[in-house]
């Protein structure tokens, strides 16, 4: 069961349906990943809270003038409507008063939200009203998904993601520096307001899957995984589709197996268990990592002040040091060098004068480097030879002058 | 270009240029933050070819003057021209650099992520970065001593650094006039002289620099012409004319000690 859900043959619905969730996460994770980068991850709280009220709104119009009610097309329109008037209103808020926009996404937010839930709680005492299955746009079901639901969320995912990918270059810039940006003659408004409407396309399509109260999750998480693992924002911008994807595609192949297991709050936990992963494992940037790397570094601090004092002949007081040269057998207990660390602490002091003469000469030199460089690293290893012949000889010369 | 004297509607002494195509001509500009005019009523005609100062205490308006010459914050009153014509029509031939602390440089990119940037105009949302185009990056590191820098993550960079990628951003756009906001900011004495030599190369290839500065000590080996600005206009000419103790204490009122004034030889 579990396989031929995974493999997408479980029939065709729930293939689609798959497909849609799958490509809604990519689309999710590629808009995340801006909305992160530009601090306006919360915004798309607003977003999926607005929608609320549109979605009653559209429910009871669509009733009132005959149409099928139940038709999403419909039922999406009215909460990307209400949506955009959501946005317009913050945005209004944060341009037009000093309220900042995590206070205006607040007001915004609580505001619409209640008023969709009255609406809903009316639309429930209509006469089939309660069949209409809206409390299901919370928290999202993909039983009883339709065929035309499937593939209208499909289409619109894979339109939002072409988008993305067209205006990379003008988002990429504005994201990392507006005002530049707007010398270049790229509008940092229009742009803004690109990454918003695919955030409100992403919400409003995923309410069906995902449910309005846990879209913000498909959007945020992804990105902020996807960061751990990169230093390049294209590369992010990939990873988190991946991330998205994943969630997307396994979160609704379980909820297929088990229908009873809502959709949406399997997909964020999918995308959490994504999270955890790279939150711990990733390299250079995850926790073991950089515990890892602190401890590495740690080490070779004590190593170093430990052998230039051995080399000049002084007794080291601080007993990490002591302990780290005695256990890899540079000095015995006594606090005697051995032969290995005497010949350790002159190959370490020779590495720190090399150093310390190179850094003169770069001072000296229009030649630029504003970060010192520490005796820490191995000369040669970070020199050519032609440079440290260089400074073999400077060093020859200066021991000379001196006598 | 006639030596021509022209004689502003605010008085000052306009030297050297008669026409409309100065690199930058600003009439009249006011911006405000809400009811408080930022610059009020500025006049200001930049030489073709100099080394341009903008010079002023702290909250003088000098980053606001060129934010706002640079369209980037809207002006409530006064025109704005770069060789003649609206900034608009002129965009390639301007390059802008901003404070380098305007920007989070935790931001996921390289330095050749950044400079590449500069080129995004020519490069239009789709077409793809070619060899001329990434030789043109190289070639604009190499000129602020930065090639070796090219795949380095730019939250590992120092303050000096930061501030030579965002000036090799700016020379891969080829403009010709160049406003720098505080390029000097918090950089170390190495990246100050590498940037001060790129700026003179860029003159002597008749380009037009315009630097907002604060340091006084290095107005008089730094610039040709210099504008005083404390929210008005105060003294605006060669610098030699404009750089005196009587100019200086207009703009700069008590905060300048007779000390100070020592201290930079005036």
């Amino acid at each position: 069961m579990l396989w031929s859900a995974l493999s997408l043959s479980l029939g065709y619905n729930a293939t689609l349906v798959t497909l849609g969730s799958s490509l809604l996460g990519a689309a999710a994770g590629m808009a995340g990943t801006f909305l992160y980068l530009s601090n306006k991850a919360l915004i798309s709280d607003a977003i999926s809270h607005a929608t609320l009220p549109g979605l009653g709104l559209a429910f009871l119009m669509a009733r009132g003038f005959g149409w099928d009610e139940r038709q999403l097309a419909i039922l999406l329109t009215g909460s990307a409507a209400s949506a955009a008037l959501g946005l317009y209103f913050v945005t209004l808020l944060t341009q037009k008063t000093r309220l900042t926009q995590d206070t205006a996404i607040g007001c915004v937010l609580s505001v619409f939200f209640a008023f969709g839930v009255v609406l809903l709680t009316i639309i429930q005492t209509v006469p089939g009203g309660r069949k209409a299955g809206l409390e299901s746009f919370l928290l999202g079901s993909t039983a009883g998904m339709l065929y035309s639901d499937a593939l209208l969320i499909l289409i619109l995912s894979l339109f939002t993601t072409l988008l993305l990918l067209v205006f990379l270059r003008p988002i990429k810039l504005i994201t990392f520096d507006a005002s530049y940006g707007e010398t270049l003659g790229f509008s940092s408004r229009r742009v803004e307001i690109l990454v918003l409407f695919v955030a409100l396309a992403v919400t409003v399509l995923g309410m069906k899957i995902v449910g309005l109260i846990l879209i913000v999750a498909l959007l945020i998480i992804p990105a902020v995984s996807a960061r751990f693992w990169s230093e390049k924002v294209d590369v992010i911008f990939l990873i988190s589709a991946g991330f998205g994807m994943i969630s997307g595609y396994i979160g609704s192949t379980i909820s297929a197996i088990s229908p009873s297991l809502p959709t949406g709050p399997i997909i964020v936990l999918c995308s959490f268990g994504v999270f955890l992963t790279s939150f711990i494992f990733a390299p250079q940037r995850g926790i073991l990592a950089v515990a890892l790397n602190h401890h590495r570094f740690q080490k070779t601090v004590h190593l170093t002040q430990g052998l230039l004092l051995v080399a000049q002949g002084q007794s080291i007081y601080e007993p990490k040091t002591h302990r780290l040269l005695r256990r890899l057998g540079y000095v015995r207990a006594d606090g005697v060098a051995t032969e290995v660390g005497n010949s350790m602490a002159a190959k370490t002091l020779l590495n720190e004068r090399r150093w310390s003469h190179w850094n003169k000469l770069v001072r000296d030199s229009d030649q630029f480097d504003d970060q010192t460089v520490f005796s820490l690293m191995d000369i040669e290893k970070k020199l050519t030879q032609d440079q440290i012949n260089m400074i073999d000889q400077g060093l020859v010369q200066k021991q000379q002058g001196q006598v | 270009m006639s030596g021509i004297t022209l004689v502003s509607n605010r008085g000052f002494t306009l030297e050297g240029q008669t026409g409309q195509d100065a690199p930058l001509n600003i009439r009249g500009m006011t911006v405000s933050y809400g009811q408080m005019p930022a610059v009020y009523s500025i006049d200001l005609k930049v030489k073709s070819g100099s080394i341009f100062g903008i010079l002023g205490p702290n909250g003088a308006g000098k980053s606001t003057l060129l934010k706002a010459a640079m369209g980037i914050l809207p002006v409530v009153s006064g025109q704005i021209s770069f060789f003649g014509k609206p900034l608009k029509e002129a965009r390639h031939q301007v390059a802008y650099v901003p404070q380098r602390t305007s920007v989070d440089w935790d931001f996921p990119a390289t330095v050749y992520d950044v400079v590449i940037m500069g080129l995004y105009p020519s490069l239009g949302l789709l077409r793809r970065i070619s060899k001329s185009d990434k030789a043109k990056v190289a070639e604009s590191l190499s000129k602020v001593g930065m090639q070796d820098f090219s795949d380095r993550q730019i939250g590992q960079l120092s303050g000096g650094q930061q501030q030579r990628v965002f000036l090799a951003r700016s020379l891969v756009q080829q403009a010709d006039v160049f406003l720098l906001d505080e390029p000097f900011a918090g950089v170390d004495a190495a990246t100050e002289s590498a940037i001060m030599l790129v700026l003179q190369n860029l003159q002597a290839e008749q380009k037009t620099i315009v630097v907002v500065h604060h340091d006084l000590s290095t107005v008089t080996t730094y610039f040709d012409h210099l504008f005083l600005i404390n929210r008005q206009s105060i003294a605006y000419g060669p610098v030699g004319e404009v750089f005196t103790k009587e100019n200086l204490t207009k703009a700069y009122g008590g905060k300048l000690g007779s000390t100070q004034l020592g201290t930079i030889g005036l």
